[in-house]
């Protein structure tokens, strides 16, 4: 190739010196991708290339997930390169261009993705100046940029012409200057997605249509639903004569991992179906109507995760004390579109396209699968739809490879409806203790919590199915107790959070799914919050002013209020007989950084038992926000997410496995019960950004919960808040 | 078989119990109707057949032999027919609003909005909130952008009528 290539250049250019530096660029531009990846983070050219049309490309390390992070992420390198929105793009992640930014969850895009994006735009920038200085004999300091083009002493260069298409060579300084932030333009505005127009006029190359020559359909072959965690699904027998009608579709098998590829997808599909498979059935589960039974009773890992003061001597003698148990669902990430990928696995190279969150990380779990140097694997990201945590595409991924180095072909394997249903990594249900008292003057002053939950899988399904052992999730903070949402916004003298932790592989496989775990916290904790002010007889959100522990939370208390014109009474002060009630609550809540700030206007039909959200009120203070209309889509989302959660989802598994498996046996909300929504952005633009994909959901769970005692004076133990379980706590259906 | 999509006729080789989307998808390669359930319960593959809402995961090719198949990717052609205009526009007023509204987060379910809100307006130009959420029942969205799609739906009702939109 080298050879080839310095004969194209030198009859092209004719001179040695030129020879010389544009081989060396050449060679530099088609290298990126021809090696397997991380590139060094320490590298200008890692994160930017500047091109000769004065355009830039900047090399993100974070998956587009469809919230905007792609379009943000851009708006803070334009910013520090005074480039326009127009001059800027992205390109894919991919193990062999993109660096390693650490994978796309616990709302890191912006939080921690900002600023290494920030610093490596300021590099190149002063890379850039200093070329402009030496070109225009000017000194650095009395250079101007706008949209790319540098000018001084009456003259300008644009950044194009400087260094068009060639490599910058500059590490990092460590000294290069950001800008400061009362000098923005673009950070803390309003940019549209630059997404939209090709998702919306089918432009767009979701993972579902990406297709490769010569590649077969495949699908995987499993029994309906998913059995406990460490169970896997033990084949008996299969009868592959059951398939020889379709004709170019075959059983591929390795260990209890079973397939069918085919070179027609509606074949493949067909043949998945029609393949006779004898399955074990063990009962194993506790189901999900005994589940958090099993959950209390059963021996756990303990931990204190936060305590001072002495809460027990703070509980007694306290003016009010409130002691409840909350229980909350395992709920589904189920994405709009299952999870899908290609792969196409040589003896000693692979090529796998997916959705995952983390292309590195993906590249690592199947070096072990196939056994393979990770440097051998290529990992490319194409967008699916929204996951909001860990659904099936790292399962996919490790399914479609099996799948072509079982065929020998590249293979496309899209899961079906009732694949990503059934064999999800579910959030983890939860049981939640609360204990908390309170004195006469409506001061928090003893409040404990005991949480019990199991934690992450840590071993995919395809993985256990040719029989590497399940194992969990390395422990984290994240799984356990989360002490900013349990009572972590109040200044509470005596406090004890403990974590009581179960065996994952006792009960289904558990994954994070948008907030994990926080909608359980903070409908147990706020509740017992909740109904301190109650027993105080003091209006709930003057209640919380009291006790606030931190102005920050203070902020987004105060900006739900005032979007939702609270009035001060107290709850359940206008109970009514009617057969449609109406209450409001509010909440606190957040997941690992920022604050969430919530109230909720709901309506009860005491007869059916159905309760619908009628406006939603959310605000989230994420620090700096990089671009206030993505904050407000993302309160938007999560607000109806929330709703769906609390009224509709949970996951159904009687004692063999999942139940849930298509969307009228796992049901969401739908545009009918859509609520109305109000988002407000605390924006503090000198602050550190923090997430703000995930952070309001605990507070509006919290929020509907409260609003559903201010309108019928009863508190619910247990969500989602279904028909069945609303009447059977209001006392069966209203009397005639 | 034949089968006529977007206003053009197609020869194709699938079996005449294939879905609809497969063909469209797989043959066709077209980028607008997908896959999210293959039960029609979620409006993922919505099309519109002879001008009427179709889920193509469940509907045979040979069902839509001799109709006329509208996907995504030829809304706008449609929708200037529809409207007598002498030139297509680049989109339809709807998927304008979508835009207009940054209504989309992932967009994976934006084909099914998009299709049957085009339906909506064609047999209701000025519909009622009410209307608007009876009308987009069938179709799910799992960011939570429904708030958003009903807005931009009133705003293309606007902009169809000749409004500002």
């Amino acid at each position: 190739m080298t050879k080839e290539m310095i004969r194209r250049d030198f009859l092209k250019t004719g001179g040695a010196l030129v020879i010389g530096f544009s081989l060396r660029d050449k060679l530099a531009a088609q290298e990126r991708g021809t090696k397997a990846g991380p590139p060094d983070a320490r590298q200008v050219d890692t994160w930017l290339a500047i091109h000769a049309d004065n355009t830039a490309t900047v090399y993100i390390g974070f998956a587009e997930l469809g919230q905007g992070a792609s379009t943000a992420l851009l708006q803070i390198a334009a910013e520090e390169l005074d480039l326009d929105m127009s001059q800027i793009k992205t390109v894919r992640l991919d193990t062999n261009v993109t660096p390693n930014q650490g994978g796309t969850y616990s709302s890191a895009s912006i939080n921690r993705g900002g600023p290494q994006v920030r610093t490596a735009a300021a590099e190149a920038r002063l890379a850039l100046l200093k070329l402009a200085s030496a070109s225009l004999n000017t000194p650095q300091t009395q250079l101007t940029v706008s949209k790319g083009v540098v000018s001084g002493s009456g003259r300008s260069v644009t950044y194009g012409e400087l260094v068009g298409d060639k490599p910058f060579n500059v590490t990092f300084t460590g000294t290069a200057p950001v800008k400061p932030t009362t000098e923005y333009k673009i950070v803390g505005t309003k940019f549209p997605r630059n997404d939209t127009p090709a998702k919306v006029s089918a432009q767009y190359t979701y993972m579902q249509y990406v297709r490769v020559p010569g590649m077969l359909h495949g699908r995987v072959v499993r029994p309906r639903g998913q059995r406990m965690y460490g169970a896997g699904a033990k084949i008996v027998s299969v009868d592959e004569a059951s398939i020889r009608a379709i004709a170019g579709a075959r059983a591929v098998r390795k260990g209890d991992f079973l397939g069918v590829v085919a070179e027609n997808e509606w074949d493949a599909i067909r043949a998945a179906q029609q393949l006779k498979v004898v399955w074990e059935t063990p009962s194993a589960l506790p189901g999900n109507a005994g589940l958090h039974e099993h959950m209390r009773a059963f021996k756990t890992e303990d931990s204190i995760v936060l305590e001072r003061g002495n809460v027990a001597t703070g509980l007694s003698g306290a003016a009010h004390m409130v002691s409840q148990t909350c229980l909350g669902p395992y709920h589904a990430h189920a994405p709009f579109g299952p999870n899908c990928a290609v792969a196409d696995v040589k003896a000693d190279s692979a090529l796998v396209m997916c959705s995952t969150q983390d292309v590195y990380g993906t590249r690592n779990s199947l070096s072990r699968l196939l056994g393979m140097p990770a440097e051998k694997i290529r990992v490319q990201y194409y967008e699916g739809s929204g996951t909001y945590g860990h659904s099936c595409y790292d399962d996919v991924a490790q399914a479609v490879t099996l799948l072509s180095q079982l065929a020998g072909k590249p293979v496309r394997l899209q899961f079906m409806r009732w694949d990503e249903h059934g064999w999800d990594n579910y959030g983890p249900a939860h049981l939640g203790e609360v204990r908390a008292a309170a004195d006469a003057n409506g001061k928090i002053v003893a409040y404990e919590y005991q949480g019990w939950q199991h934690g992450w899988s840590n071993t995919e399904t395809s993985a256990q199915l040719i029989g590497t052992p399940t194992s969990e999730w390395p422990g984290g903070a994240v799984q356990g107790v989360n002490r900013l949402t349990c009572g972590g916004m109040y200044d509470i003298p005596n406090l004890k959070l403990v974590n009581h932790k179960l065996p994952v592989t006792a009960y289904l496989k558990g994954g994070w799914l948008r907030s994990p775990l926080d909608l359980s916290f903070a409908f147990a904790s706020e509740q017992a919050i909740d109904q301190l002010a109650y027993l105080s007889g003091i209006d709930p959100y003057e209640f919380r002013q009291r006790n606030m522990a931190d102005m920050r939370w203070l902020g987004v208390l105060n900006a739900a209020a005032q979007a939702a014109k609270w009035s001060p009474r107290k709850a359940a002060a206008n109970l009514s007989r009617a057969s449609v009630v109406t209450g409001r609550g509010i909440g606190l809540g957040t997941h690992l950084t920022s604050y969430g700030g919530a109230v909720a206007e709901i309506e009860v039909n005491r007869d059916t038992g159905r309760v619908v959200a009628k406006h939603l009120y959310g605000a989230i203070d994420a620090g700096q926000v990089v671009n206030p209309g993505f904050v407000e889509s993302q309160i938007m989302g999560q607000l109806v997410q929330t709703a769906s959660r609390m009224f509709k989802e949970e996951v159904k598994f009687d004692q063999t496995g999942v139940t849930s498996l298509d969307w009228s046996s796992y049901p969401i909300l739908r545009f009918d019960e859509c609520p109305e929504v109000t988002a407000v952005v605390v924006q503090r633009l000198d602050q550190r950004s923090t997430g703000a994909g995930e952070e309001v959901m605990a507070a509006a769970a919290a929020a509907i919960a409260n609003a559903f005692f201010d309108a019928t004076g009863v508190r619910m133990k247990e969500f989602p808040l279904t028909p069945g379980r609303v009447l059977a706590a209001l006392g069966g259906p209203k009397a005639a | 078989m034949q089968i006529r999509v977007n206003e053009r006729s197609w020869t194709v080789n699938a079996a005449p119990d294939t879905p609809l989307l497969y063909v469209l998808m797989n043959e066709l390669q077209l980028q607008g109707p997908r896959f999210g359930c293959g039960l029609a319960q979620c409006g993922s593959c919505s099309v519109l057949v002879n001008g009427v809402e179709t889920r193509s995961c469940v509907t045979a090719v040979s069902k839509v032999e001799g109709k006329s198949v509208t996907t995504l990717e030829g809304l706008p052609a449609w929708y200037a027919a529809q409207k007598k205009l002498a030139k297509a526009p680049a989109l339809h007023p709807v998927q304008q609003a979508m835009i207009d509204e940054q209504a989309v987060q992932c967009g994976y379910c934006f084909n099914g909005m998009i299709i049957k809100s085009s339906e909506l307006l064609s047999k209701t130009p000025r519909p009622t909130e009410a209307q608007i959420r009876t009308a987009m029942n069938g179709h799910l969205c799992r960011c939570g952008t429904y708030p958003r799609i009903m807005k931009a739906i009133q705003r293309a009702s606007v902009a169809m009528a000749g409004g500002a939109a």
